[in-house]
């Protein structure tokens, strides 16, 4: 029925006097939206098919495409926007699920918008980056309760073995997107710049592609509750085993890759079936409790012979601190925690956008709750899910995080243009597809160069404000709030956080 | 000789080569003008081999010793012999086309002014046009022991 068909969310604008029928369009769009009518010599648009990744826009020699919202929209009020409309005109036409893909893109309060950071002025002098050495390296790992140390002829030796501790060079980690929710070239990408630039990448829940062991000392390897690709060279490979119990995106559920998107290379990774759909449990079917939590975590260690740090990530979720504490003494020497702009490959829109907290709350209260139970040194932590600048990082790390998480941003620098269509494995960009055609689009060289420069740029300029603060080394940051003051929040707000009302006295 | 070279792993098929090629053969050396002024469309002196999903865009290799040049009967097919590069000189061919059939690579192609239209490495340029413009690098200038 044609009054039930949805109007296109995008308008195809293309300049007639601008374009040259070169058809880039054409071959670039992964939704088959640019058209070539040869008899009329002109290129058209199906603008139902849009999805404003921008793919074409980039790649028109004479600039001559413009995508806009769709004038002709729904009638939409300030209750009933355009999302809830369409999502219900598709739920009426499908039954199904909404999917989505990408973090949580709603105008909740950003909290790092409202958090400003402190500098230093007469009395504590601030410190010049390119004069003085500033020092970002960080060591992930469970830190002692106290430091036992014995001499020997005058030589002082620790007197008891450190628990594994792993060493970047700068606090930004990119967080877990497995092979098969993005493509091989991506993987590569990721590998290549954590591996320049002293970092980690993490593999996700999809296993470790054998071209991808030479960058084993720069690699998380994760254990979900799918399981796959898990083996014991597998864990052996990575720097730190994570266990994913939950992700930012979608707490509480777990994920599917249709079997679509199983190619030869990812069955044999993944060590599942070609073809067959990739289903990973919401629960981990052995984890019931913290206890048994505790069995895995030492599973792992004992299967890495107490080598590697065990990660454990868990997402944002109301009672976080509570949960933190309990993974924090079954024995995890890492704790990651996602919060709700987190991202994914697909998720349910409803999930997305109405389950979790977020991370800047839920990491003051956990560092606050680890303090309070004296057993912060017990775990480092990592925060993700959403960070956006230099800015966003540092303001987590003096809210008490050790490391941050960061994957969209990468994903951004590599082309990314948050369209927001990951479920769909069309992607443009050739990011999160496995079109053989499109995932071309990411050549490694000239992407790892970008992520590489990224995180270049973001560590320069959180050394330019420790400067600014008087501080020399990140580890006197770490927790450190009173560098931080807030604006425009509740008593209660500034309360969670632990920080005080900007202009308040220190 | 300094040659160009695509590597189909990261050829992703967008035909910004030849745009870019038409554009640098041009008088006015701009895209819009190339195409909508001065009438040059299909005048790119590279080709994209394409079979999905695998695509290669492709050139005159310039050979040592080239059938092109051998053929022609007007002279108007050069090899320089400084630089090696293969080059037609339009003023002089008379579209003859026995370079087309005597190429054994497919890089010489009639042009739609009935010329000879082949790829000159864009000598006057520090580096070939199709080199400069390739979104994701795939075509490199590069000096390499052929077989």
């Amino acid at each position: 029925m044609k009054h039930q068909a949805l109007p296109p969310e995008f308008s195809v604008i293309r300049n007639e006097d601008k374009c040259i029928q070169c058809q880039a369009c054409v071959r670039q769009c992964g939704f088959d939206v640019h058209q070539y009518d040869a008899v009329k010599d002109k290129v058209c648009a199906n603008e139902e098919k849009c999805v404003n990744c921008q793919r074409c826009v980039m790649i028109c020699p004479t600039n001559a495409l413009a995508i806009t919202t769709n004038p002709n929209q729904y009638r939409t009020n300030s209750h009933w926007n355009a999302v809830h409309l369409q999502n219900i005109s598709r739920q009426a036409a499908t039954g199904g699920v909404i999917l989505t893909g990408m973090g949580n893109d709603k105008p909740m309060p950003s909290y790092f918008d409202r958090i400003l950071i402190n500098a230093s002025q007469v009395s504590n002098p601030s410190i010049d980056p390119l004069r003085e050495p500033m020092e970002l390296r960080t060591y992930l790992g469970a830190k002692p309760d106290q430091l036992k140390v014995s001499s020997e002829n005058g030589e002082i030796k620790l007197a008891e073995p450190l628990s594994p501790q792993v060493r970047i060079e700068t606090p930004i980690l990119f967080s877990a997107i497995s092979y098969g929710a993005i493509s091989f070239e991506v993987c590569e990408t990721l590998a290549r710049a954590a591996t320049n630039l002293g970092t980690l990448y993490n593999t996700g829940e999809g296993g470790l592609h054998r071209d991808l062991y030479q960058y084993k000392e720069n690699t998380i390897v994760q254990v979900a509750s799918g399981r796959y690709g898990v083996n014991h060279e597998y864990l052996n490979a990575g720097r730190i085993v994570e266990i994913k119990i939950g992700q930012g995106a979608k707490p509480g559920i777990g994920g599917h890759l249709p079997g679509e998107k199983i190619t030869k290379s990812i069955s044999e990774t993944r060590m599942i079936p070609e073809g067959t759909d990739a289903i990973s449990p919401a629960p981990h079917h052995d984890i019931y409790s913290i206890e048994d939590l505790r069995q895995l975590i030492y599973n792992l260690k004992e299967a890495t012979r107490y080598q590697k740090p065990v990660s454990v990530k868990i997402s944002a979720v109301h009672n976080i601190a509570a949960i933190a504490s309990g993974v924090a003494r079954a024995g995890a020497d890492i704790i990651a925690i996602d919060g709700f702009r987190g991202g994914t490959g697909a998720a349910p829109m409803a999930i997305r956008d109405h389950v979790g907290i977020p991370i800047e709350l839920a990491l003051a209260v956990v560092d606050q709750r680890l303090r309070d139970e004296k057993i912060r040194n017990r775990v480092s932590l990592i925060a993700a899910g959403g960070f956006r600048s230099s800015a966003d990082v540092i303001k987590a790390i003096a809210l008490g995080a050790d490391a941050v998480y960061v994957a969209t941003a990468p994903l951004i620098a590599i082309g990314c243009r948050l369209c927001q269509k990951c479920y769909t494995g069309k992607c443009s960009w050739g990011i999160c597809t496995q079109d053989p055609y499109k995932t071309k689009r990411v050549n490694p060289d000239l992407a790892a160069e970008r992520v590489h420069n990224l995180i270049h740029g973001w560590s320069h300029e959180i050394k330019e404000m420790m400067g600014g603060m008087g501080i020399n080394s990140i580890e006197s940051l770490r927790g450190n709030r009173s560098h931080l003051q807030g604006v425009g929040m509740s008593e209660k707000e500034l309360k969670m956080l632990g920080i005080k009302h900007a202009g308040e006295a220190i | 000789m300094k040659k160009v070279y695509t590597n189909p792993k990261h050829c992703v098929n967008c035909h910004l080569c030849k745009v870019y090629c038409v554009a640098a053969h041009s008088s006015s050396k701009d895209v819009l003008k190339a195409y909508k002024e001065e009438g040059l469309k299909d005048t790119a002196r590279i080709i994209v081999e394409e079979t999905k999903p695998i695509s290669c865009a492709v050139q005159c290799r310039h050979c040592d010793e080239p059938k092109c040049v051998a053929s022609c009967i007007s002279g108007a097919m050069r090899k320089d012999p400084t630089t090696g590069i293969v080059y037609c000189d339009t003023s002089r061919c008379v579209g003859c086309l026995t370079c087309v059939v005597a190429c054994s690579h497919g890089a010489v192609q009639p042009g739609p002014d009935g010329k000879a239209l082949k790829c000159d490495l864009c000598r006057n340029l520090s580096e070939p046009a199709c080199v400069a413009n390739c979104p994701n690098g795939a075509i490199a200038f590069l000096e390499k022991e052929e077989k």
